[in-house]
C-alpha cells in the first residue's frame, strides 16, 4: 500500500531538509521525496498535513514497559499505545523487568510482544550485570544478536568502578553504548527529592546533586579510559552536564540524554506532597533547570528521552517517602517540549526533531531510522507546533496514571504517528 | 471569643501568619484556666468527636491531645497504628478513607514520614490536625513553646532564641524556627555541621542564623532550646559517640552562663540527661521543661476548638 504525506512541511536534519514537501511511503519505506510541482502516484492514500510538520519518527531511548513481571503497572502493548499518542514511533525499555532482561530470551521476548502490539517498534536496552545486581557480566553478546541496542543497569547503576570498567571494556567489543543512571547511592540513599532549600523546609530526607556529579565524573574517567561509548541518562544537574560539556571537547565518547520533567519542573512542586513529584534522579532546583536549558541549547544535550516510569495509583497513594520513584512521560514529553523550548525561542523546530529523532537513532546506531531519505524505514511523527490541549490522566493509553502533568494545558502537540508506513495514532 | 482561624486543618506552623499564630496563643490562653479548675471539663465541644491516628509511638502528645479533646467534652478515641499501614495490605489514603467514614470532626495525625497530614487532608473530610509528621513540622509543640517564652518573657518579638542539637531531623526546631521569626524574635542554630547544614541559612527569609558553635549560639540568648539527640544518629555517622556529643554539644551550667542572666531553657522531650543537657540545668529553675507540658493541653485545646469550626 501506498501512503502519501501532502502538504506537510518536512523538517529531516540528517538531510538538511527543511521545506514544504510531500513524502511518499510504499511498503513501510520511504519511496520519494515529491516536491510541490511535481506530479504523486494516483493510486496513493492522501494523508493531508496541511499547517503540519512532517519529522522522522520521534525514538524515546528510556522508558520502562514493566512486561514482563509487572504489567498491572503497564504492558508492552498499552505502553506503545502510549508512546505513539504521545509522538514516539520507537521506544527503548530499560531491562529493569520482572525477570530482568539480562539474556536473550527476555530481549526477545520483548519484542515479539511488541510486533504483536503493532503500534511503536520496541528495541530493548539489556541489562549490564546479570539480575543488574554489579557483579557479573550480563550476555550482551547474546541480547544485541537477539535485538538488544543498548545495555544499562539503569536505576541500580555499577557501584564498582572496576566492574563497570570491564563492562564499558567488553561493550566496546560489540559496540553497544552503555547506558548510564549516574547516582552514587552512597550519598543519596534514603532520600526522596533533591538536596536543598525545599527539601530542609518539607522535612524530607534529599538526595544531593553530587550524588550525580561524582558518579558522572567517575564514569567519563572509565569511558577516557578504555574508549567506550557512555551514554548518560536523564541528566539532571548543573555539575553533570559541566563536565559533559568539557568531556565533548576533550574528545571522549559520551552522549546524554534529558528528560522533560527536569526542565520543566523544580523541587518546588514537590511542596504539596504529591507522590507523582518523587522520581530519580529528583526534580532539581531552579539553577540546575536553567543549566539544562542552557545545555539544550548549546548541544551539551543530545536527546530528551521521557523516563517514561509507569506505576499502579496504589503504590502512588503512600507516604512520600515510601512511594516508588518515577512518573510518566511518554503523552507529555512532546507538548512539554513545544511549551518550554520551542515557544520560548530557545531551540527551533531542527533542533526539536535533531533531540527527539535525529539524534537518539545515532546514538543507539539504529539504521535507516531517525531520517526520511528515501529507502528509510516510514516512521514518521507528524507536529501541529500551534495545536491547544489538555492533558488528562483519565485519557493516558498507559496503564499507570501517575503524572504530575494531569490537567496542564498545552501549545503544540505531535498529532499523527506513522510506523512502518501504517498510520497507528491520529489525534 | 474571636474567630483568628478560617482554617479547615491544621497542618503546619510554615503556612500561617503572624496574625493566625496569635489567635491561636490567646484562644489558648483563655483555656488555660480550664486545667486548673477543680472540674476540669466545659461543654465546648459536647457532640465533636475527635480521632488520635497515631502512626507513631508518643506518649506525652497523644495523652495531651486525648485530655485537651476531653476536657472540651469531645469524644476521643485512640488509634495506634504501630505497623505501618501498608504491611496490613492497606494504603494511607485507604486507613484515612476508613476512618474518616466513620464521620469524625477531626483525625490528629502523627507520622513518621513527612507529608503525611498535607495528604490526608486531600482525601478527608475530617479536620486534619498535624501532632507531628517525619522531620517536618511538630506545629502545636511550637504553640506550646511560644506559650511558656510569652508566660515567662512577656513577650516574643525581639528574643534571641538559641536552638542546638539535631536540626536537620527536628519537626520541633521547623516548627519553632517558623513561629518565632514570623513573631519577630531571632533565632541562632547550632550543632555538630552534620546535623546543622549550611543550607539552613535559606530557610526562612531573615531572622535565622546558623552559628559556627554551640556557644556562639547561646551567647547572649534570652531562650536556650535544646532538642533531644538521638542514637541512631550515632550509627549513619552523623557523630561519634554521645560522650563526645555531650562534651561539645551539651547544654552545662558553664555554657549557660553565656546566655543572659534571666535566660530559660526548653526542651521539647523525653530529655536524654547527661547528653544534650546535664542535669542539672535540667533540674535549675530555669528550666521550664515541665511549664511546656502543662501548657500542651492548653495549646491542644486552642487547636481542637479551631480545627473543629470554633474558629
Amino acid at each position: 500500500m501506498k501512503l502519501l504525506i501532502k502538504n506537510g512541511h518536512l523538517i529531516d536534519p540528517a538531510e538538511g531538509q527543511n521545506s514544504g514537501m510531500d513524502v511518499l511511503i510504499d511498503d513501510g519505506k520511504v519511496a520519494a521525496w515529491i516536491g510541490r510541482n511535481e506530479t504523486a502516484p494516483a493510486d496513493a492514500v492522501v494523508f493531508d498535513a496541511s499547517g503540519c510538520v512532517v519529522a522522522p519518527g520521534f525514538i524515546d531511548l528510556h522508558v520502562h514497559l514493566r512486561e514482563p513481571g509487572q504489567e498491572h503497572k503497564e504492558t508492552i502493548a498499552s505502553g506503545c499505545a502510549a508512546a505513539v499518542a504521545g509522538g514516539f514511533t520507537s521506544v527503548c525499555p530499560m531491562p529493569n523487568t520482572n525477570p530482568i532482561n539480562d539474556n536473550a530470551a527476555i530481549t526477545r521476548y520483548m519484542i515479539e510482544q511488541a510486533e504483536h502490539a503493532g503500534l511503536a517498534n520496541v528495541f530493548p536496552i539489556g541489562a549490564i550485570t546479570k539480575e543488574s545486581d554489579g557483579t557479573e557480566l550480563a550476555e550482551m553478546g547474546e541480547m544485541q544478536a537477539a535485538g538488544a541496542v543498548a545495555v544499562s543497569d539503569d536505576g541500580r547503576p555499577v557501584p564498582n568502578a572496576g566492574i563497570m570498567r570491564r563492562a564499558m571494556e567488553y561493550a566496546k567489543d560489540f559496540d553497544l553504548p552503555v547506558v548510564d543512571h549516574c547516582e552514587d547511592k552512597s550519598l543519596s540513599s534514603g532520600g526522596v527529592m533533591h538536596e536543598g532549600r525545599v527539601s530542609l523546609l518539607l522535612g524530607l530526607k534529599g538526595m544531593p546533586a553530587l550524588a550525580e556529579d561524582l558518579d558522572v565524573v567517575r564514569d567519563l574517567y572509565l569511558a577516557k579510559e578504555t574508549g567506550g561509548h557512555i551514554h548518560i541518562a536523564h541528566i539532571s544537574t548543573k555539575g553533570a552536564v559541566e563536565a559533559v560539556r568539557r568531556a565533548k571537547a576533550d574528545g571522549i565518547r559520551v552522549t546524554c540524554e534529558v528528560a522533560p520533567h527536569h526542565f520543566t519542573l523544580t523541587d518546588k512542586a514537590v511542596e504539596g506532597y504529591d507522590t507523582n513529584t518523587k522520581m530519580a534522579p529528583p526534580l532539581r532546583s531552579e539553577d540546575h533547570r536553567e543549566a539544562l536549558l542552557g545545555a539544550i541549547a548549546d548541544g551539551t544535550i543530545d536527546a530528551i528521552a521521557t523516563d517514561h516510569a509507569p506505576h499502579h495509583a496504589d503504590e502512588k497513594a503512600l507516604e512520600y517517602d515510601r512511594a516508588p520513584f518515577g512518573i510518566t512521560g511518554l503523552e507529555t514529553g512532546v507538548g512539554l517540549s513545544f511549551i518550554e523550548l520551542v515557544h520560548t525561542g530557545l531551540i527551533d523546530l531542527v533542533r526539536l526533531i535533531e533531540l527527539f529523532s535525529t539524534n537518539p537513532a545515532k546514538i543507539f546506531r539504529l539504521a535507516g531510522r531517525g531520517t526520511l531519505r528515501p529507502g528509510s524505514s516510514a516512521d514518521v511523527t507528524i507536529l501541529d507546533p500551534t495545536l491547544d490541549w489538555t492533558y488528562f490522566n483519565a485519557d493516558s493509553r498507559s496503564k499507570s496514571k501517575n503524572s504530575p502533568y494531569d490537567g496542564r494545558k498545552f501549545h503544540g502537540a505531535a498529532v499523527a504517528t506513522i510506523v512502518g508506513g501504517r498510520i497507528v495514532y491520529q489525534r | 471569643m474571636e474567630k483568628p482561624f478560617s482554617r479547615r486543618d491544621f497542618l503546619g506552623i510554615r503556612d500561617l501568619s503572624a496574625e493566625e499564630i496569635i489567635g491561636v496563643l490567646n484562644t489558648a490562653e483563655n483555656f488555660r484556666e480550664i486545667n486548673s479548675r477543680e472540674i476540669k471539663k466545659v461543654p465546648t465541644l459536647r457532640g465533636k468527636t475527635v480521632i488520635n491516628l497515631f502512626f507513631e509511638n508518643s506518649t506525652r502528645t497523644r495523652t495531651s491531645f486525648e485530655l485537651a479533646a476531653k476536657r472540651l467534652s469531645a469524644d476521643a478515641v485512640n488509634i495506634s497504628v504501630s505497623s505501618s499501614s501498608v504491611t496490613k495490605g492497606e494504603t494511607l489514603v485507604d486507613t484515612a478513607l476508613n476512618l474518616d467514614a466513620m464521620q469524625p470532626d477531626c483525625i490528629v495525625v502523627r507520622h513518621s514520614s513527612a507529608g503525611v497530614p498535607h495528604q490526608l487532608a486531600k482525601v478527608s473530610k475530617a479536620a486534619i490536625v498535624n501532632a507531628g509528621d517525619g522531620a517536618n513540622e511538630h506545629p502545636t509543640q511550637a504553640l506550646l513553646d511560644a506559650m511558656t517564652i510569652r508566660e515567662h518573657k512577656g513577650k516574643i518579638e525581639g528574643l534571641e532564641v538559641a536552638i542546638l542539637g539535631d536540626i536537620l531531623h527536628s519537626r520541633v526546631a521547623r516548627s519553632n524556627i517558623h513561629l518565632l521569626t514570623k513573631l519577630g524574635a531571632t533565632v541562632r542554630i547550632a550543632g555538630p555541621k552534620t546535623l546543622v547544614p549550611e543550607n539552613f541559612r535559606h530557610f526562612v527569609g531573615s531572622g535565622l542564623a546558623v552559628c559556627p558553635h554551640v556557644s556562639d549560639a547561646i551567647e547572649g540568648a534570652d531562650v536556650v532550646m535544646i532538642l533531644r539527640i538521638q542514637k541512631e544518629r550515632m550509627d549513619s555517622a552523623y557523630f561519634p559517640t554521645l560522650r563526645e556529643y555531650s562534651i561539645h554539644y551539651g547544654l552545662t551550667n558553664e555554657r549557660l552562663d553565656l546566655a543572659k542572666q534571666d535566660a530559660i531553657v526548653l526542651h521539647p522531650g523525653p530529655m536524654n540527661r547527661g547528653i544534650e543537657i546535664a542535669s542539672e540545668v535540667a533540674d535549675s529553675s530555669r528550666s521550664l521543661i515541665l511549664d511546656q507540658v502543662k501548657y500542651g493541653v492548653a495549646v491542644r485545646m486552642a487547636v481542637l476548638y479551631l480545627a473543629t469550626g470554633g474558629g
